[in-house]
């Protein structure tokens, strides 16, 4: 039995009375999860993120954080969680050591244990060296670890994630996605987390939301979604010249087979499990298998599947685009 | 929802003691150091006042105006008058001495009736003290749309920080900064030759900051409720040029109401700042006048207390969208 720690009841926000960011959406989170929201820039994942940690209160509809009303309780709702924003907010004028303090007075943390964390986070996210050292020095890549440090500190219970990885390189990216395993595995934290990277979605996450204009379109573990589709296409050749089909379809697991230039186009579920079966039913009847190749769907046909376009960014507000833009000349100026 | 879990989360809060006074100077410390490191603003804006109280101060030189030299060479013909024993001659060159002198006494006759002080430069230096209190403020207002723009407001909204806290700080930031401006134009003027009268005392000085305080309070919660839910700096600076002017003129920054047309007398008797300056000048410049002292600090109080009511009212209304 797994606890709901977030709770989505037809969520909706309309700003100025007609712009609606967040169309009536419903999800839930489970206990020690990595719940991820993709979806293009504009799509409302930060408008829904911004609506969970109080910072926007929804025209409509309800949510709660481990029970706490989003609206009703929301004092109580911050206390539990941490939030590491899409933006740099790291005042850059001060030093991370003193970012981190900063944070933990606003959280009220007493003074000796907030000391004893600082230096802590700043050990977890590699930033000790640089402790003394101004943000604006920071590059990005230090700038969101500090953020995660900051997010960190008063220990919450579930952690929400606005876009961690945007704007930064590969490797740097490759590192944060390390931390947010790390944390996910040694303190067991809920984790809420906006992307617009498929692939960030499907290394990180246990079960994706994909939102849309505001809406979530479909829900699932990252090969649910994959195997929603039809499930992995497996392509063999086989040496004697037969027609194998009937026997390729009393596999189980397959779904559909078509005999293509004298190979054989096999959608099956599970693909990876499906083909060494295949294989051993055909070698059964004598049939000997000279190729085979195996292509699993990636996240990016599920969301060509779902939304009907390539998730790329779509005509942004203004004002957004700018954000936007500030944040990746931020992370930049590394 | 299972009642561990929850309770789990509530040991969690449990260490969270947010408190107002604590997250009051967490984040009132943040912007005094961040102003405190950046010099060139702080110069900057010394510099303005400083360039005012410079050239409009020393170059209206309106004592001067009544000065015997500004007279020029009058020529009075000598003057015989026929007496009993004779005609008697007084020379003009006498007569024109005499009466230049004259001029001088009904010229700083006509300064302290005017201005209270026999110099004009004494006179408008407290105005600018006045000035740059309004200005800061209203700029160290506008900074919530930084913090806006930043996402750095929507961080600290997302934590259980006392919402009293995040609007009292940027209140008090700005105050700060005001009075420490204010004390720089002060200094620089006494340098510059402003006359302190002669019942001033060191606690004078005091009563000079409270008065500060009490407009920049006031201020400060006017422009931070009318800022904070924009995320565009233009409309913000528009409205500051756009009051600054008449806040400055149609007061007694640098010249006494008493001259002006009753219509803007009307908006000067009503501007904060005519009773700022007059306050300031009261306890520096001006003989000392305890009830016109008492009257200028009720106004000034009441003027912090309502809008800083009205202040808060809205920006907590509008803190979260």
């Amino acid at each position: 039995m797994t606890d709901e720690v977030i709770k989505a009841e037809n969520l909706t926000k309309i700003f100025n009375k007609s712009l609606v960011a967040v169309d009536h959406i419903n999800f839930s989170v489970r206990e020690g999860e990595i719940f991820g929201f993709l979806g293009p820039n504009g799509a409302g994942k930060t408008t829904t993120i911004n609506m969970l940690i109080t910072v926007l209160k929804p025209t409509e509809g309800r949510a709660s954080v481990l029970g706490f009303d989003v609206v009703k309780q929301a004092n109580e709702v911050r206390k539990v969680i941490g939030v590491v924003p899409q933006e740099y907010t790291a005042d850059e004028d001060l030093t991370g050591y003193e970012n981190i303090i900063l944070c933990a007075d606003l959280y009220g943390i007493p003074r000796d244990i907030a000391k004893k964390r600082a230096l802590e986070l700043l050990e977890l996210v590699e930033l000790t060296e640089f402790r003394d050292k101004r943000v604006e020095t920071y590059s990005g890549g230090m700038r969101r670890r500090l953020e995660l440090a900051c997010g960190l500190i008063n220990r919450p219970k579930v952690l929400f994630l606005d876009e961690p990885t945007l704007g930064l390189d590969v490797q740097t990216r490759a590192a944060t996605w390390e931390y947010i395993r790390r944390l996910k595995k040694e303190y067991g934290m809920t984790i809420f987390m906006t992307t617009h990277y498929l692939e960030e979605a499907d290394a990180l996450c246990d079960r994706i939301a994909i939102i849309d204009h505001g809406k979530i379109i479909v829900t699932g573990s990252p090969s649910e979604l994959k195997d929603s589709l039809g499930g992995d296409v497996i392509t063999i050749t086989i040496k004697e010249n037969a027609d194998v089909t009937d026997i390729i379809r009393s596999v189980e697991n397959v779904k559909e087979v078509r005999k293509e230039n004298g190979s054989y186009r096999i959608k099956a579920a599970k693909g990876e499990a499906t083909a060494p079966l295949i294989i051993e039913a055909l070698r059964r009847k004598g049939f000997t298998v000279t190729r085979l190749s195996l292509t699993e769907p990636t996240l990016n046909e599920v969301y060509l599947e779902y939304t009907g376009r390539a998730i790329r960014d779509t005509e942004e507000s203004k004002e957004a685009f700018r954000m936007h833009r500030i944040t990746l000349r931020r992370a930049r100026a590394g | 929802m299972s009642t561990a879990s929850q309770a789990r989360a509530t040991n969690a809060a449990n260490e969270c003691r947010p408190s107002l006074a604590r997250g009051l100077w967490a984040l009132t410390y943040r912007e005094l150091k961040k102003w405190l490191k950046d010099p060139v603003m702080l110069i900057m804006f010394v510099l303005q006042p400083l360039i005012w109280m410079g050239l409009l101060g020393k170059s209206m030189n309106i004592q001067g105006l009544f000065s015997s030299g500004n007279l020029g060479n009058i020529e009075i013909p000598n003057i015989t008058i026929p007496t009993v024993y004779g005609n008697v001659t007084i020379p003009g060159t006498l007569l024109a001495k005499q009466l230049q002198q004259e001029f001088s006494k009904i010229g700083t006759s006509v300064m302290q009736n005017t201005f209270g002080v026999a110099d004009y430069f004494s006179f408008m230096a407290v105005g600018m003290v006045s000035m740059i209190v309004m200005t800061t403020t209203m700029f160290s207002g506008m900074s919530i749309v930084w913090d806006r723009r930043l996402g750095f407001l929507d961080k600290v909204i997302s934590t259980p920080v006392s919402r009293a806290a995040i609007i009292f700080a940027k209140i008090l930031n700005a105050t700060f900064r005001a009075m420490f401006q204010a004390s720089v134009i002060l200094a620089l003027a006494y340098l510059l030759g402003l006359q302190l009268s002669s019942s001033f005392t060191l606690l004078n000085l005091l009563g000079v900051y409270a008065a500060i305080f009490l407009l920049g309070v006031g201020l400060s919660a006017v422009f931070i409720a009318f800022s904070i839910r924009s995320t565009r700096m233009e409309r913000p600076m528009q409205f500051i040029s756009l009051i600054t002017m008449p806040l400055m003129f149609a007061s007694n920054t640098f010249f006494p109401t008493k001259l002006m047309p009753d219509w803007m007398q009307a908006i000067a008797n009503v501007n904060p700042l005519t009773y700022l300056t007059d306050a300031i000048r009261r306890l520096t410049i001006l003989p000392l006048d305890a009830s016109a002292l008492i009257w200028d600090f009720t106004y000034l109080g009441l003027f912090a207390a309502v809008l800083t009511s009205i202040g808060i009212v809205l920006a907590w209304r509008y803190l979260t969208r």
